[in-house]
């Protein structure tokens, strides 16, 4: 039998209504995975040992009360530190927010505090979501599990190499412009951003709030539809989020995908005229035939102005973020730089200490756009074309009850390998981008691996709040396949270093 | 080139930025040729297109305006970097 940090939610959500293992035995297995590779990985930015134990023992104790449990009671988790946790530091891995312990939970961690889970630590991102490789964390970059010399994606990266790694069972992340779904696919799991307002952001540090979304990494597609059973639904204090029914998710699982219209996606598949790497567009391409041989009917659509997608994201992205990350003034909460004459050079020198390169670039980049004079060519401007890919879209959503293509067009890159070119790494996110524009759900599955063993991501993307139909798709996938199946196993190789990290 | 480094430096005020000398320049390299990149939006005709603030169409959420529970003064300034007698200490504001 595999160890119990490799396995799913689902098969740990057995074993513990079984009582072949209780929440605590799970909580500490979890730590000691950690022991072995969290040196190497750096998913964690904090651990919450105490916490878990407590949460754990709580579960134990009204399981053996004999009380129905929620399905993922017990279930070890690893939250991005964006979300707020009441009396646990968040820092959204930025200086400026060193210290701050919020006095309230984010609404997706009171939701997980009610089904039971068990919070394991916070996990590494990219300073306030600003990245797609963890680079631009605050608190040291993650490492890719698969390959250590490669980044995770971001930001959601420690969340990512903290289940591929199986140091976590299941994470929670947030989603931007690609920042679950990239991460996802890099390091070989499943990872999902559900519609625009179907997540409570309720205490999540904003970033974009017309694109920002939470949403679950997980090892396979029935741990996605758990965690969504969990997460999605209406909060009044969100005022975005919708109050559209929820459905039970692992509903859509096991259905077949006979009949199921999926369009791939040409501007997916190249941007610009730029096609994706090779092994990337083979392995897509390989599973769009397997959605064929399923049952599926597959064409292939094209949506002209996801061709501005990247343009269009680096205009409103920073413009909103420039104005959400006015409040880090060193006056409420978090880092204040020491003595200053004036309240505006307190400011100043507060932000230049607090704040890392890249949101410094965006907080610059979104101010000019918004600044007098400039508004109309800009902001004005790229607003405009957004309706015109989401009008892209809906026209494809006329034909398809799917999309699908890459998730990002290339495997996990080095570290160090684009951080001086903000442009290329920009362009990691060029297929997911335009689903955050656009307000639609998207997901990732494991699709295969590079021959230099790098895991590649399906990207399928719905209609809003479609997610039963990208559920019902990717289980039958998964499921004639066993890509997910595959664990990482976090291996140094170079000489004068310890050979091996993990120990199967 | 469309930004200078004195507009670099205006706007790393109205940011409420301090930038190094080193910082400036390097923003001011980095920001053309984001801005250069951004020009090519210029091409699509979007002439009577609405621009598209939002994913969803909802307007003003509205809910009753009554009293409820919040943080205590106590837990409201607990993260303050400086405090003092229920408020926010700052450097002098007005002199």
């Amino acid at each position: 039998m595999s160890a119990l940090h490799d396995l799913t939610a689902h098969e740990l959500s057995e074993l513990l209504g079984r009582k072949e293992v209780s929440a605590r035995e799970l909580a500490a297995a979890m730590y000691a995975r950690m022991a072995e590779v969290e040196e190497e990985i750096h998913g964690y930015v904090l651990l919450t040992q105490e916490v878990a134990q407590q949460q754990a023992a709580e579960v134990d104790e009204r399981r053996a009360k004999g009380e129905a449990l929620p399905a993922l009671a017990g279930i070890p988790i690893g939250l991005k530190d964006i979300f707020c946790t009441k009396g646990i530091e968040t820092t959204c891995c930025s200086r400026i927010l060193e210290g701050f312990v919020p006095p309230y939970d984010a609404g997706v961690v009171e939701r997980c505090r009610e089904h039971g889970l068990v919070f394991l630590g916070k996990t590494n991102m990219d300073e306030f979501a600003m990245g797609s490789s963890t680079e631009n964390s605050a608190r040291g970059y993650s490492r890719n599990p698969w390959d250590l010399e490669k980044v995770p994606g971001g930001s959601s990266g420690g969340s990512a190499a903290a289940v591929a790694a199986s140091e976590a069972v299941v994470s929670l992340g947030t989603d931007t412009g690609g920042s679950i779904r990239q991460p996802a696919s890099l390091c070989g799991v499943v990872g999902m951003k559900p519609t625009y307002g179907r997540v409570s952001r309720y205490g999540v540090v904003a970033y974009a709030s017309s694109l920002d979304q939470v949403g679950p990494i997980v090892k396979d597609v029935r741990d996605c539809a758990l965690m969504l059973n969990v997460l999605c639904g209406q909060d009044p204090r969100d005022a975005t989020s919708l109050p559209a029914p929820v459905p039970d998710y692992t509903q859509a699982l096991g259905r077949e995908v006979k009949g199921l219209r999926i369009g791939l996606v040409k501007e997916f598949m190249e941007y610009q005229g730029v096609g994706v790497e090779a092994e990337v567009g083979a392995a897509v391409r390989a599973a769009v035939a397997k959605l064929e041989e399923l049952g599926a009917e597959v064409e292939e659509v094209s949506l002209p102005n996801l061709n501005y997608s990247i343009p269009v994201y680096y205009i409103i992205a920073p413009a909103e973020a420039s104005s959400n990350l006015a409040r880090y003034d060193g006056v409420q909460y978090g880092y204040r730089a020491g003595e200053a004459e004036d309240i505006i050079t307190m400011y100043r020198v507060t932000r230049d200490e607090g704040f890392g390169a890249e949101v410094k670039r965006r907080i610059m980049l979104g101010t000019y756009t918004l600044s007098a004079g400039y508004y109309d060519a800009y902001y004005l401007k790229a607003g405009q074309v957004r309706t015109l890919i989401r009008r892209d879209f809906d026209r494809a959503f006329e034909r398809c009850d799917l999309l699908v293509g890459p998730v990002s067009p290339t495997v996990a890159f080095g570290i160090g390998e684009k951080t001086d070119d903000p442009i290329a790494m920009y362009l990691s996110d060029v297929c997911t981008i335009p689903v955050n524009l656009g307000g639609l759900p998207g997901m990732s599955v494991p699709c295969g691996f590079s021959a230099s063993g790098l895991p590649i991501g399906l990207h399928i993307v719905g209609q809003p709040l479609g997610e039963e139909a990208m559920l019902r798709a990717a289980y039958a996938y998964e499921q004639s396949t066993g890509f997910h199946l595959r664990r990482a196993q976090p291996v140094r190789e170079e000489a004068g270093r310890r050979a091996v990290v993990a120990r199967a | 080139m469309r930004l200078t480094p004195e507009e670099v430096e205006h706007v790393a005020l109205l940011g409420r930025l301090r930038l190094s000398e080193e910082e400036r320049e390097r923003f001011t390299t980095q920001l053309n040729s984001i801005l250069e990149y951004f020009e090519q939006l210029q091409q699509v005709d979007t002439e009577g297109v609405p621009p598209m603030s939002h994913a969803i169409a909802m307007t003003n959420v509205m809910r009753e305006d009554e009293p409820r529970p919040s943080l205590t003064p106590e837990e409201a300034l607990g993260n303050a970097p400086e405090a003092e007698r229920d408020c926010f200490l700052v450097p002098r504001v007005i002199e």
